[in-house]
Order: structure tokens, then sequence, then C-alpha cells
């Protein structure tokens, strides 16, 4: 059979040069890789990517950084799999293989204009902090932008500094939770749904996003529904596998949408009656 | 000439010219009542009237396994993407399984396009043949409206008992009646055996299942929640025959393979199937088809109400491979005929001519 190389491709890979590797907690990292020629990704918040290592294989892995960062893109990854196991011994100046973006991320244009409550639980806040970030260096195109934060243990809280900094920041509120204090913790103690009642924003003129573990999502709608926010306002991000990033291979599929391709990011409304969906 | 008969003593022949610069694939008998599509070079093994093979031609469109691209660790993580390719010409493909190809077509060309899938199907020559019968119990062609030809072939050969009556569709099609040199003009005597045969075909194939082929997807959109998909869940063994004999199932997994080398490899896919439980599974461990209930649903759902909403046409091609093939015996025929009756959307007359 004939092998002929392909210029076309879906399949084709750009290399991704790692110019920076940190360690955040035991089994998170912390990647910023450059394309070649400084190409942009040019991604919307929300929106992932395909990491390839030959002989390995690929896995999609939100991007964490911002748009508005221009020259290279960052990615958080928990050691969880094959992938990402591998991806985890890599150091500065490596190389790995990006296909993408794909899907759809969170609606920005959209929310200009109006207020943004961000809602992230444990790992949640990897993709959020790509429109957390975007929203901040255009802040004046937004309204008021809240955020809550939660995770197991304060040692499982991810992108301490920056969160710091965004703590610190007059046109940011933010708060954060632990399910688990220890000793030097300051903060709340308890479910993230336990921040929301407290929270002061105009539901008609608000926008809820809300990306984090599966079991959190149907909590937190819930006493979102109870501040009156919108169905359509309530924007949340699913996790699957994501094998092609086509909307071809069925593996992220949810009933009669591919999460690749119709979301990661899905409004409510659009989702309350997809019984696969959360 | 669209229309042309071959003599019956001709296909011999017929089949021996065509693989004489070029790979032709027919349907071959392999004992047991089982049928594959394979390469011949001859007519003489050709098997026209089978039950559908044990795979669909959807092989020769999305082979099992295929190279998507290669490695070197020379150039680092840049891969060289490839497509595996040859000319071919399908011999022998019944009207279900040219649906089957359609549906694929449909599926591979949508954006983002499959290039891998668009090459291969460039390159492969499609002769369709009429079932002037049922194969067997298991099919429910006249149910989908595949017991007859929609168009997606090059040439469609028709049994008249001596001949074949062959309707000529494309360019390729003529070229290979041209080169063949076999082929006479059809007669106003051939129409009418055809206009006869046809009329026959009517009276065989009737609605297998009693509902209206427009609303099934209703039906079931009704029945997510059906206890019909617990019962399957308890005998489902989860094997994923189904899926895989089934001419539309596309569904696959990306997997990479280094030589024994170390320096070079590749990158494949090969089918999948969502009855596998690990199918829908993410890294963190969750799995979002865990009952064997809700992954058969899942496939069922793929043939008769997901697409009709984004292709507008059903997935099934009422061959039946699924129904043929399962160790627990899981019908499909019988799945329909109880979630008809659950929903009481029994309509005797669906089907018939009034239709």
């Amino acid at each position: 059979m004939k092998k002929l190389t392909l210029k076309d491709s879906e399949y084709e890979i750009k290399k991704g040069k790692i110019l920076r590797v940190r360690k955040m907690t035991a089994i998170e990292t912390f990647f910023e890789i450059a394309l070649p020629g400084g190409e942009s990704l040019d991604h919307e918040p929300g929106q992932f990517v395909e990491v390839s290592l030959f002989g390995v294989g690929e896995a999609p892995i939100s991007v964490t950084s911002s748009p508005t960062k221009r020259g290279s893109f960052e990615l958080a990854v928990r050691n969880v799999g094959k992938v990402t196991g591998a991806l985890h011994k890599l150091k500065e100046g490596d190389e790995v293989g990006i296909r993408g973006p794909f899907g759809k991320g969170f609606p920005v244009r959209i929310f200009e204009g109006n207020d943004l409550l961000c809602v992230a639980g444990g790992l949640g806040i990897v993709p959020l902090r790509s429109l957390i970030n975007y929203v901040i260096d255009n802040r004046r195109d937004f309204g008021k932008v809240e955020i809550l934060l939660g995770c197991k243990t304060p040692k499982d809280m991810l992108f301490n500094e920056e969160v710091d900094e965004w703590n610190k920041r007059l046109d940011v509120k933010l708060n954060c939770t632990v399910d688990k204090a220890d000793p030097d913790w300051k903060g709340n103690v308890g479910l993230i749904t336990s921040l929301i009642p407290g929270i002061n924003l105009k539901p008609e003129r608000t926008f809820a996003v809300v990306v984090g573990p599966p079991i959190m999502y149907k909590f937190v709608i819930k006493e979102l529904l109870k501040k009156e926010i919108p169905e359509r306002h309530i924007l949340v991000s699913l996790e699957r596998h994501m094998k092609c990033g086509l909307g071809k291979c069925g593996h992220c599929q949810i009933n009669n949408f591919y999460c690749c391709q119709d979301g990661p990011v899905f409004s409510y409304d659009k989702i309350k009656n997809i019984p696969e969906a959360l | 000439m669209q229309y042309a008969v071959l003599k019956k003593e001709y296909l011999n022949e017929f089949i021996t010219r065509l693989a004489q610069d070029q790979k032709v694939i027919a349907p071959v008998a392999k004992g047991y009542n089982q049928f594959a599509f394979e390469e011949v070079k001859s007519g003489e093994k050709v098997a026209l009237d089978h039950i559908p093979t044990i795979l669909p031609p959807k092989k020769y469109f999305m082979p099992q396994y295929e190279t998507l691209a290669t490695y070197h660790a020379n150039s680092s993580q840049k891969m060289n993407p490839v497509v595996e390719c040859e000319d071919l010409i399908l011999f022998g493909v019944h009207t279900c399984d040219l649906a089957g190809i359609q549906c694929l077509n449909m599926v591979f060309s949508e954006r983002p396009k499959d290039i891998n899938y668009l090459i291969r199907k460039s390159k492969i020559t499609i002769i369709g043949y009429g079932c002037n019968d049922y194969c067997d119990e298991y099919a429910s062609c006249r149910l989908v409206h595949s017991h007859t030809p929609n168009g997606g072939y090059d040439l469609f050969f028709i049994n008249l008992g001596d001949k074949f009556f062959v309707h000529i569709n494309t360019l390729a099609g003529d070229e290979i009646t041209e080169k063949t040199n076999l082929f006479e003009p059809a007669t106003p005597a051939d129409l009418n055996a055809l206009a006869k045969i046809r009329e026959k075909k009517r009276e065989i194939f009737a609605n297998e299942v009693p509902v209206v082929h427009e609303r099934m997807p209703e039906m079931f959109s009704k029945s997510y929640d059906s206890n019909v998909w617990e019962d399957l869940g308890k005998r489902c063994l989860a094997c994923g025959n189904c899926t895989n004999v089934c001419p539309t199932c596309y569904c696959f997994d990306v997997t990479d393979e280094p030589n024994l080398d170390l320096q070079t490899g590749k990158r494949f896919r090969r089918w999948d199937s969502c009855q596998n439980e690990a199918f829908a599974k993410v890294a963190g461990g969750e799995s979002f088809r865990k009952e064997r209930s809700a992954r058969q649903r899942h496939r069922y759902f793929r043939k008769f109400k997901y697409p009709m909403e984004k292709f507008s046409r059903l997935f099934c091609t009422g061959c039946g491979r699924c129904s043929r093939t399962c160790m627990a015996k899981i019908n499909l025929k019988e799945t329909l005929n109880q979630l008809v009756e659950e929903q009481g959307m029994k309509n005797l007359k669906a089907g018939r001519e009034t239709e």
C-alpha cells in the first residue's frame, strides 16, 4: 500500500519548546511553551491543546495562560496518566508536540460590559486562569469581577503568588476556601458552595463561570440559580477525554454533543436537559 | 449509454479483466455461511447473493489499523503526517453497505475534515449490487429505506436471472464498461424485466418493525429512561462486536507505537468501541458511561437519534450485522419492537406502499 505524505493533515503537530518548568504541587507542574519563531497559539480563554510526545501519545490539556500573553503559552498539568506522567519528566529546553487549539472557549465578547463571577474548584483554576488574566488585561471592558477559589487543603492551592496579586487588586474581589485547613491557613474553611450566598452581584448582568471536578457542578449551579442568575449566564467547562479534538473519535461524546468541538465550555441552559453532561 | 446488461457467463471474465490492472475487492464465501470482502483475481469465488459480510466495506475507507503520522527522533517532536491508500474497485456492495458508506462520507467530510478518509475515498470505485430478496431474518433494510439503492455507486448491478441489469451512474463507471468491453445496451425487454423485479421486491420487502420511519427519533427521545436499556445492560457482555461490524460505527483510538530501534515509530488509529468501559473514562478515573445499559443506549442513540439531528439521516442501514454477531443475542429488531410497544407507536400501515 502507498504511503503518501500529507501537507494538510489535522494530525500535523507543531514543535513546542519548553521555556520554563515549575513544580507547583506534588502532582502538578507548570510549563511555559513557545511555538517555532514565536508563532502565536491564537487561542481563546478556555480552549485546549493536544500535547504530544512521540512514542507515548497525546493528551488534551487546557491552556492556562491568557491570549493577551504573547510569544508563549502556559499549561498546568496534573500527573495522572501515561502522557502527563511523561510530561512531568521534561525539563527546560525539551520539546513537546502541540496540536490545536481546539474547542469552544469562554464567550468573552458576550461577557464584555457585564459582571463576572468565576468559581474554580481544584484544578478548575487552570482553565479559568486564562479567562481571569484575559479579563484583568482588558479590565475596563468588564464590570465587577469576583473570584471564588476552593480546594481540598492549602497545600493543593495552585498559582499562589498570582492569586495573591489578584487579591491585592482593587478591581478584583477574591475569596478562597479549603475543605480542610492547616494551622497557617487564615481563610475560609468549607465547601465552595458556602461562598456563593455572600456574593453581591446583580444577577441579570452577571455571568458565572464554573470549572471544577464533576461532583462540584450540580451544587454550585443550584446556589447560583438561588441567586437568580439566568441559566444561560452560567457557563461550565466539562472534562472528557478529547482524543482527536476533531469531533470524530467519539471518546468525548456527551449525548449528541462532542465535547471537543461543541465544548468544552457550555452554557447551563444548553446542557441542563442533556443527561450525560453532569 | 446509461443502462446496460452483462450476461452472467461474462461475470468471471469481467472480474478477470478488471483485476488485470487494478485491485478488485469482492465478497467471498468463507464457510459456515460467513462472507468477507477480500481481493479477487477472477469471478469464480465471488459470492453475490450472500448475507452481509462479517465486516462491512468500511474497512477499506477507514482501516482497522491506520498510520496517521510517522516520527524520527532526529526531527524531535515533529511528525510526518501520512495517508495509506491504494486504488481499489469494490464489487458487489449491497445497498445496505452503500448506505453505510454514505453515512461515513458525511462524518468524515464534515469540518474539520478527515483528509485521510477523503483521500482514500477518492481512490475507491464502487460497484453496487441489489438484493432481490431478504438475506435473512436479521435484516431490517426496508425500515431504514436502504433495501433499494439511493446513489453512492459508480455502477449498480441487478440480477435479472441470466444477466445483470447495470446502471451506469458515473463517468468512472462508464469507463469500466468501456474498458472491459463485455456490456451490451439494455433493451426494452430488459427494462421490462427490471420493472418486474422491482414490483416483486415491493411485495417481498415490508417494514420489519411496525413503526413509521420518520417517527423513530421521536420514539427514541421518549425512551431515554426506558427499562429496555436495563434489560440490554444485563445481557450485554461489552465485547464490542456490534460496533466493530457496524457499517456506520467510526469511533477510534489514537495510540503511538515505537519501532524496535526506539528511534522511529508511528502514531496510528484503530477502531474503538463505545461498548468498552474505558471508552468514556478520563485520566482522573471518572467514567462517564459506566453502566453497560448506558453504553448500549448510547449505541442505539447514535444510530437512531443523534445523527438525525446532525446529518438528517438514520445511521442504521438495516444490515443486521450487530444482531447476527451478538453473543448475548441482543437483537436490533427485537429492541425496536419493544420500544414501539412501550411507546405505543405501533403503526401496522407503516412502510406499506402508501408511504
